[in-house]
Order: C-alpha cells, then structure tokens, then sequence
C-alpha cells in the first residue's frame, strides 16, 4: 500500500488504552491541523526523499520478503520502522526542556513467519540521542539494534539499491542483503495515492525488485536463504478519512515477473475504497483507481483469537487477474502495540506466484 | 411421608432443644467467621501490597548503575540499545518547589519503560485523559502532565509548562513523576540518568555488559523479593491460624451434630415404620444439614468480615511497618468471600456429619430405638482410634524423614495434630482411672469413676480445647521466636552505629579520611559487594574487614573453630544459610567464586543466616575482594563510635558531606521500628489466639450443657445418697476444671510439636531458613489461666443449673429407672 497506516500516533494507545472513537483505525482519521499535506503534483526528491519528513505526522520504511531454504521451505520476513510525530515540528521546538524531549516517536515491528510458527518483535524509542531515526544519504534507518542500511550505490533506486537489514527479537533474528536494478515505483499519481473519496493521501511509492540472501535465525538454528523483496515507502498526515475502519492490503509478485500493489479501505457505510497499480518486470506502471480492484473473502481463520480472512480472490479485470490468495501461515497476527495481520502468501489462480497480505482493523 | 411433612418432623427435635440448636449454629458461624476473617485478611492485604510493589520504582526490576554510583551518560544508554539490551532511563532526584516542600522527582521514559511499570502512571479513577490521544502525549509535550503522590496534591508547582496534575495512588509518598526531559530540566541535570531499568525478557544475543558497558553493573532486584518473601511468611502464618479455627470449629459441630442424631433414632426410627422411604429421610437430613449449614455460614461470613475490619488496621500498620508494603487498611467485600465461606461452611458440617448419618442409614429398620448413650464406646472403637492416631503420626514420621516441600510440611503438621487430637481421650481415661486407683475415699473414688464415664462425652470438645490450646502455644512460640530471633539478628546485623553510603568513589575516599582523622570514631567498616556468582549461583560477595564486631558480633549457624582468623588471612569464605541449605554446603566444603575471567575457590569457613534474603550470599576478606574485583564500588561504610556519640557524629557528617536520608542510617531507628512492628504482629496473633480460645470454651460449654441434662441419672443416687446438690455442683465445676486441667498439660507438648515443625519444618520448606525456637514458659502460664477461665466459665453455668434443680426431678429419676 500500503496505506499501512498502521498508526504509530496511536502508539499513544498503548499507554492507557482508550476506545477509538469514530476516528478510524488506529486514530488515523484524526485531523492534519498544524502538519504539512501531500499535495497533488509534488516531485519526490532523491535521495532526499528516502529519509525522514518530521512536518508529516505518520511516515513507515516497509519491508517484506518472500524467501526459500535450501530445502525449498517457504519463509515471511518482515522490517518496519514507523515515526510518529506528536506535535508539528514548529509547536515541539517552543515546548523543548531538554536533549531528551522529542515529540517524534519511533517503533520498529520485526518478524519472521514459516509454514508453522510466527516470531514478532517490537522496539521502540523517542527522537532523543540518535536512538533511531532515518537519514537519506547514504541511507540508513535504525531504532535501537536494528537496522536498514545502504551503501550509497543502486542507480535506479538511487541510494537504496543495495541494502543490508537486520533485527532480531528474543527467539528469533536475521541479517539479510538485498540489491535491485530494478527502478523506484510510484503509485497512483507519481507517488500522490489518494486513500478515499473525501481526498485523504499520502505520498507512497516502492522498490519491488529486491534480490535477497542471508541467513535467519530461528530457535530450530540458523537457516540460509534467497528470495525477493519489496520495500514500501510511505508519509501522510491523515491518510484515512473517519469513517475508513481498517484495510487490507496485498502485494504480489507473479511468477511471470509482472507485480500488483492494491488495498481496499473498508468503510463503516460498506462502500469499500480501492486502489491498485500494476507494475510491469520492466517497472512500468498502471494506476488503478477507486472499484477497478475487487478483493473478496472466501474464508476466515482464527488468528489470537480473532476471526480473520486469511484467503482472498483478488481481481482485476482490466489485468486479466483473478487469483486466489492464500496466507502460507494463518497464525501470522503481529501482537504488538497496535496489532495487526502481516504474513507470506501463495497466489493460484489466472497468474500464480507469492506475496504478503496486511490486513487491519479486525477485532 | 412426603418430604416436607418428614422435615418438619425432623425439625421438631430442634424446637424442643433449642440450645442445642443455637450451639451447633453457633458453633458452626464461628469456625466459619474466623476462615473467612482469616481469608479476608489475607487476600486485602495480598491484593493492596500486589499493586504496591510495583509503585516502588523500578526496584521490582533489576536495573544497571555505575559501579561509581555517578550518573550514566546517554551515550551509554544508546550503546547498550545498540548492543540488543532492553532498557529504560530513569532520572531521579531531589527538589525543593515554591512551598518549601523537598519532592522526589522521577523522570521516566514512557516509550521504554517496561510493562511492569505501568501502575505507575494509573491516575485516579475517572481523570483519564481528554485528548483521546492516551494520555502520552499530554505525558511528553507541552503542557506537560505530571503524576503525584496523594500527598503532594496540594503542590504549587513553579515550574513553566506544567498542565495537568494527576494524582496517583500508586505512587510512593512524596514523588512527582514525569516525562525525562521534564524532569531533566527541573531537575537541572541535563544528560543524566540514574539508572536503568532492564526488561524482564532480554535477548540472549545481547552483547555482554562486560564489554558494551564495564563502568555498569546489573543490580538486582532483592529488595522486591525480599518483601515478598517476608509477607509470604507472615500469610503462611495467618492461614495456618485460619485452618486450626476452623478445625476447631468443626470439633463443636461435629460434637453436636452427632448428639443431635443419637437424639434423634427413635424419631427416625419412628419415620422408617411408618413408612418414610430411606431415600427420603436421607434427602431431608440432607436439606436440614444443608439448609443450617447456609444460615451459620452466612452469620459466619459477616461475623467474619467483622473480625477483619477490627484486625486489618493493626496487620495493615505490621505489614507496612516490617516490610513497606502498603496494604489499604479499608476492607472491601469480595463476592470471593461469601463463597469461600459458605462452601467451607457446608463442606465442614457435611464432613462432621458424615459418620453419624451414615451410621443412622445403616441402622436396621426395627432396632431397638434406646439412645445408645455416647459413654457406651466400646473397646473397637478405643483400638480403631487408637490404630488411627497410629497411622497418622507414622505418615508425619514418614513424610518428615523422606518428603520434601510445602504442602508435605503442612501434611506433618496436619497429621501430628489429628493424631494427637485421636490419642487425647484413651490417654485422658488412663490418667483419670491411674487416680482412681489412688483415691480411698468412697467420694473421691466415686468422683474419679463418674470422671471416666463422662470422658467419651466430652472427649470432643476436650479435643478442640487441646487443638486451641496446641494452636495458641504453637503459634506464640513461633512468633516469639520469630521476634527474637530477628531481632537478635538484627542486632548482630547492625552491630554498628551508623551507616552510611557516599554520593561517589571521590566523596566517599573523603569521608575515609575525615572519618579517620574524628577523634570519636572507633572504627570505619567497609560494606563493599560484588555482584557475581557463588558456587554457580548469582548472588552477593561481600568484602569484610577483621574487626572485633564481626568476630563478637554476627550471627553464625556453624563454623571452624579459626573461621575469623582465616577470613582475615584470605584462606576462608563465609556463605549465608540459604546457599548453604540449597547447595547442601558443610564448614569446609569448597566453594568458587567467578572473577572477572576465572573461578577462585575457598573453603567454607562458617554459615551465617541471612533472614528475608532469598539470594545466594558470602564473605571474604575485604582485601581479597578488593583484589579479585578492583573495580568494586567502595561507598559503603559501617562506622563504630561510642552509641552515646552516634547522633552528635550523624549530624557533624550530615552538615560536612550533605548526606542524609537513606544515604546515613542510625541503626537505634532502624531497631526501634522493628520492635514496633512486632509488637503490631502480637496484638494481631493474641487478637487470634483469643478469638480461638474461645470457640473451644463455647464447645466445652455446649458439651457440658447438654450433658447436665443426661446426667441426673448419674447424679440423683449420689445425692440420694447424701451429698446437697450445692456440693455436687461444686464437684461438677471441679470436674470441668479438672479436665481443662488435663487437657492443657498435654496440650503443651503438642503446641510445642506444632511450633517446633512450624519453625524448622514449614518455614524450610517455604523460605529456606531455620528459625530457632524460643519457649515462652510465662506465656503458657497466661494461657493456662484463660484456659481455666474459659472452662470455669463453661463448666459454671450447668453446675449452677443443677444446684438449682428441684429435688422432685431428682426423685423422678428413680421413679423413670428402666
């Protein structure tokens, strides 16, 4: 999306928890008063663009990986790194105390999924002492001992070409390299995705071509393994509007090389908010808006004890796509602040290949 | 009969014995009311003290500080998130605000702060936050909110950008807790932390202290524990005071409810001729027990409640006093407790009710209606009391020499006593038919032999009494041993006059110095420790000087004949009891303790206790410390001086070195709140040992009441014979007397028994220490003459009664005689 507005304002929430009210999943819906606005039109700057934007109040650096074992075994990995700002950048400076006060929030979401068993950590940290943050060039995000890195090189991707990654939690880790030549994807209009009929945007674009290799460590041992990756990258400041409860989101890459970006916004009236783009092996793309991309449960699963649609037909007639996309583990539930859905997936159907579903908003 | 006809048939027999009615209901409403004030207690005092400690602040985790007790740096802090530790900063200091008041101001880290800390920042009910944002953000921007002590309310807080005061509960007194960088300002001490606070669960690839962070070390969290285990043990006791009351309680139900069915043969008898089907009569015996069961359970449940609400002040005031757990001192009532204490309620008269009505089914349908009276037991039963008293001090034995944990200990306990309690009356008939051999006079001859034959009468109550009084004896010497033994050792512990704790390594080399040089010091002590680990075990290295306090002073379990002299040379190690018990450890014994790279191993030189210290512990020469960890923090001193110039010389370094608070310790104060405590801790225990006293007065009460009136048959041929009744009252009082008498002497070797496995058995199994026990011999004096009281009491009220009997009634049992 990924409109993976996965709210790290209401990181808020984890305190003391209160009901979001009409304010959509995760508190997304809430106002922009105060914060800069995605404005149609806008020409992403690179790299300056990789890094971090403290006048927007949300803003994730999203990696997911499909990898295999030696042994063919499929493997989910997934690094995040959301900022959240508590106040717009001009109001903070006025309320300053001291080297610790920092109205930017950071939380990382790290995991690993396999056929049988989902490993998730979360860290978290202030904008104080270089505990985490994100700089364009050469690029780097971290929070605390984890880490997403480039080298400086990577053409079209300029600065983010070559990646090393890291995380780990209590019972799992990984280090992973990646490199693409592949360019940089934008969705929607050159990176202005709209996220519903009122106009809630955000600026989103991608790097889907990501080669990978590297090693995990899992409480079995430590396993070695290639795949793709796709990075999404992604900053609003009220990307939902109030009534959009949660999404769900898939990107996948098929077999034949071609690739689908799309989320549907679920609203609380049932006329659901979709988008989709279709990206070529070549990187060319085609955006797709509201109701082009139809995604429809076929069936649910429990998941820590919520119900959750792990098996979807996704189409898109215009692309000839009508697929069925089936999560490789229904247990993928990332229980951490703000708790979600997030795992691998295999695609059958009019095109075959895997991906990773985000689901959000499911009680 | 239908069943309602044959219920109120059944319950006739209670309109025309209405005291014996009382006396089972009674009977059964106390037994219940001291469970369920005992349970009350217990879980108010558990529920506020669970949410207490984790107010402490951080000390319910382990945390890292600086070896040289300065501040960390951030730089320090990121590196160690950077090598994979989990940890959160916490600034803390002290400040004056505008109104003069000094504040504790702790700076937290919302976004780290582990979980267990989250009772922290609960405010008040119902002043959650406005913005719908959680609260955090009001927490970390401008308006700031802040959290403070109930106490601190009122505070005028001069500080710019202060929104919302919240006050929170769960705070300790007199700390106002913050945002860091709110508290780093106000605070003004820019870049600093105090400390910080581990997550419970770290990564193992973490990457060693060692290397990240050498100037850091890990403290643990003891303090916590430590009060967990110390209220752990004041609960054990108070439960095992609740399961001896109800105990006793039950004696009385089961004594009047075995009456009562005696009583009651004929009618059923009566019943099952015309007609009642066995079912019927055994479900209506069933809904009359069940139905009195309720009614004294409900009675016992609020009788209970009462005797919390009168008890929890003082054990709330023990509890905060002896270990700083705050416990409400208000009393709510639990839905829990009705339950509990209706359940026990019912469980316990259907278990004393048990063997009389099964009896009652098995007897056959025409037998002969008599009352079977209860003194015709017969040799079966003496040897099948006897066979089981057998077996139940074979499995204490059993269980003692071969069983291990709690619940085996409790399983002794409650063997010994049942055991005891079954022993009582053959033992009770043997003494009295010993003094019936000795008697010559014809009275006192007919005294003893009418003794023996009203024994099985009141062989239950007498059980109870002794249980009482095994109870009592058992759990004052427990406590008193408990007392003494604390504060024996808290004064071998705290030998020294002051104790005091410098800000840093410079401030405390100055204080060395200056100490040296005061003319009225005797002696500066270090108390200087390592954090490592003893014969694999983490635990505590102390560092100890060769001074006379030690060798005079302090509390050793067992040790070499030269276990001082060879500390001093370097050549021995001091363990505490717990390692010693755990590890299985003798007085020459090898023991290693890790180094920085490599192990270094000593003998035992002697075993200390260490009360209330879960951990493991030892001591070495302070100079082979020093040389085995040179990095070990030196802060810490015990200073001796003349205790007359203790306070003159607390004052001098108070105003030179700006120490105070936890920082300078007087021990006198110390000592002096621990005296206070237990005196709290004894009001509570005799509050409960009264309580228990006197529900088996009231069973030996109920027992002689309804003896008297079975007794005329006993008592009018001796009458008739010449005696006035005044005289034959006076022998029945006697009697009374007598038997309490009996019933305490062998009470006091039981109680003993009780106190003995408490102290060596219980209190092993559950902390790892041995107290040694204390005989309180003026204490027994005391309880034998409320023992006495409370029988004459019991004893006086039938005797008066039959002193009052007309003489026609006396006559008309001879007219009766069968």
């Amino acid at each position: 999306m990924n409109v993976r507005l996965i709210p790290a304002i209401l990181m808020a929430l984890m305190w003391m928890s209160q009901p979001v009210a009409a304010q959509g999943y995760g508190g997304l819906g809430t106002k922009a008063e105060g914060y800069d606005v995605p404005q149609r039109g806008t020409q992403l700057q690179f790299p300056r663009d990789h890094g971090a934007h403290p006048g927007y109040r949300i803003e994730w650096w999203y990696l997911t990986a499909n990898l295999q074992g030696e042994d063919g075994r499929q493997y989910g990995v997934q690094w995040t790194l959301f900022r959240s700002a508590l106040q717009p950048p001009q109001q903070a400076k006025r309320g300053a105390t001291s080297d610790w006060h920092s109205t930017q929030l950071w939380m990382g979401h790290a995991a690993i999924t396999t056929p049988d068993s989902h490993h998730v950590a979360e860290s978290l940290a202030r904008g104080a002492y270089g505990l985490a943050g994100v700089q364009a060039a050469p690029f780097k995000a971290w929070i605390n001992d984890w880490e997403m890195s480039g080298d400086g090189g990577g053409g079209a991707s300029k600065g983010v070409g070559n990646l090393a990654l890291s995380a780990s939690g209590t019972d799992f880790g990984y280090r992973l390299a990646l490199s693409s030549d592949g360019p940089l994807i934008f969705h929607g209009d050159q990176g202005y995705s709209v996220k519903s009929a009122s106009g809630q945007a955000s600026y989103y674009y991608s790097q889907p071509f990501y080669q990978v290799q590297g090693q995990l460590e899992l409480p079995s041992g430590s396993v070695s393994v290639t795949g793709n990756a796709w990075l999404d990258r992604e900053w609003s400041s009220q990307p939902l509007s109030e009534d959009q409860q949660g999404w769900d989101w898939v990107s996948l890459s098929f077999d034949d090389g071609s690739k689908l970006m799309g989320f549907q916004l679920r609203q609380s009236d049932g006329n659901n908010f979709t988008s989709a783009t279709w990206i070529q092996s070549d990187g060319q793309t085609t955006a797709y808006a509201n109701n082009k991309l139809k995604m429809t449960e076929i069936s649910r699963s429990n998941a820590a004890g919520r119900e959750v649609p792990t098996r979807w037909r996704v189409e898109l007639p215009e692309r000839g796509v009508d697929v069925t996309v089936q999560a490789l583990n229904k247990d993928a539930w990332m229980e951490t602040s703000f708790p979600y859905w997030e795992g691998p997936v295999n695609i059958k159907g009019s095109h075959a290949g895997v991906g990773y579903l985000e689901m959000t908003g499911y009680q | 009969m239908r069943l309602a006809s044959v219920l109120r048939v059944l319950w006739s027999h209670w309109t025309y014995r209405p005291l014996q009615f009382f006396a089972l209901l009674i009977g059964l409403s106390l037994a219940t009311g001291l469970w369920t004030g005992v349970q009350a207690i217990n879980t108010e005092a558990r529920s506020s003290y669970a949410e207490a400690s984790s107010t402490i602040i951080s000390n319910a985790l382990d945390y890292l500080e600086r070896k040289d007790g300065t501040p960390i740096k951030p730089e320090t802090y990121l590196a160690l998130q950077k090598s994979g530790w989990r940890t959160s900063p916490l600034l803390e200091g002290q400040v004056q605000f505008g109104d003069g008041r000094s504040v504790r101001v702790v700076g937290i880290d919302p976004i780290t702060m582990p979980r267990e800390m989250a009772a922290l920042t609960q405010p008040v009910q119902g002043e959650a936050d406005q913005d719908g944002s959680g609260g955090l953000v009001g927490f970390l921007v401008p308006p700031f909110t802040v959290f403070v002590s109930p106490g601190l309310a009122d505070l005028k807080l001069n500080v710019a950008n202060i929104g919302d005061v919240v006050v929170s509960e769960n705070l300790p007194e007199g700390t106002l807790l913050t945002d860091i960088s709110l508290a780093a300002q106000i605070l003004n001490k820019p870049g600093e932390i105090s400390r910080l606070v581990l997550a419970a669960d770290q990564k193992r690839t973490r990457v060693n202290l060692s290397e990240v962070a050498p100037q850091l070390q890990r403290i643990a969290n003891t303090s916590g524990a430590d009060m967990a285990r110390l209220t752990d043990s004041f609960h054990l006791n108070l439960t095992a005071f609740g399961l001896l009351a109800f105990a006793v309680g039950l004696f009385i139900v089961q004594g009047t409810i075995n009456l009562a069915f005696e009583q009651r043969r004929a009618m059923c008898r009566t019943l099952r001729v015309t007609g009642t089907s066995m079912t019927v009569l055994t479900i209506a015996l069933l809904l009359e027990l069940l139905l009195i069961a309720l009614v004294a359970g409900t009675i016992g449940v609020l009788l209970g409640y009462f005797i919390a609400a009168l008890l929890l002040p003082d054990v709330a005031a023990t509890l905060r006093g002896l270990y700083g757990a705050r416990v409400s001192g208000e009393l709510d009532f639990h839905v829990g407790w009705w339950l509990s204490g209706l359940a026990i309620a019912v469980a316990g008269t259907f278990l004393a009710a048990f063997w009389s009505l099964t009896k009652l089914i098995r007897m056959p349908i025409l037998a002969a209606s008599r009352p079977r009276a209860w003194a015709r037991m017969s040799a079966r039963s003496t040897l099948a009391r006897l066979a089981a008293s057998g077996i139940c001090f074979a499995l204490a034995l059993v269980l003692y020499g071969w069983g291990s944990g709690l619940v085996v200990a409790f399983t002794i306990v409650g063997a010994v006593l049942i055991g005891a309690a079954l022993l009582l009356p053959d033992a009770m008939a043997l003494i009295i038919s010993l003094f019936e051999k000795l008697a010559v006079r014809p009275v006192s001859q007919w005294f003893w032999a009418d003794t023996r034959q009203q024994l099985p009468g009141l062989s239950l109550a007498l059980m109870a009494l002794m249980l009482a009084l095994a109870a009592n004896i058992g759990v004052s010497t427990m406590v008193g041993s408990f007392r003494l033994t604390f504060e024996g050792w808290l004064d071998q512990r705290l030998a020294s006059e002051l104790y005091v704790r410098a800000a840093d390594e410079q401030q405390a080399q100055q204080l060395r110095t200056w100490l040296a040089a005061h003319p009225d010091v005797d002696a500066v002590l270090p108390i200087w420790s390592v954090e490592t680990r003893i014969d694999g075990e983490p635990g505590q290295v102390f560092g100890v000087a060769d001074h006379r306090t030690y060798r005079d002073q302090w509390p050793m379990l067992d040790r070499s004949a030269t276990a001082w002299s060879d500390v001093a040379a370097g050549k021995a190690i001091l363990i505490n009891e717990q390692l010693a018990r755990r590890k299985g450890l003798r007085v020459g014994d090898p023991v290693t303790i890790d180094e920085a790279s490599r192990q270094y191993k000593l003998p035992v030189g002697g075993i200390y206790s260490d009360y209330g210290n879960p951990h493991a512990q030892a001591m070495i020469h302070v100079d082979l410390l020093t040389q085995l960890y040179p990095e070990v923090p030196r802060r810490r001193h015990a200073i001796r001086v003349d205790p007359s110039k203790a306070a003159d010389l607390s004052r001098q370094i108070s105003a030179e070195f700006g120490l105070g608070g936890r920082s300078l310790v007087d021990q006198a104060l110390i000592k002096q709140r621990s005296v206070e405590v237990f005196e709290r801790t004894f009001t509570v225990t005799q509050a409960l040992n009264v309580l228990t006293l006197s529900v088996a007065g009231f069973a030996i009460f109920t027992s002689l009441l309804t003896q008297s009136a079975m007794r005329l048959p006993q008592l009018a041929p001796v009458w008739a014979l010449g005696l006035t009744r005044r005289e034959l009252a006076g022998l029945e009082l006697l009697r009374g007397i007598l038997l309490a008498g009996l019933t305490m002497i062998m009470a006091l070797p039981l109680g003993l028994m009780l106190a003995w496995l408490l102290l060596a058995v219980v209190n092993v199994e559950a902390f790892g220490w041995r107290l040694p026990m204390f005989v309180f011999a003026r204490d027994w004096l005391m309880l034998g003459v409320y023992g006495l009281i409370a029988t004459a009491l019991a004893a006086a009220i039938p005797a008066r009664r039959f002193s009052k009997t007309e003489p026609a009634e006396l006559v008309k049992v001879f007219a009766h005689e069968r």
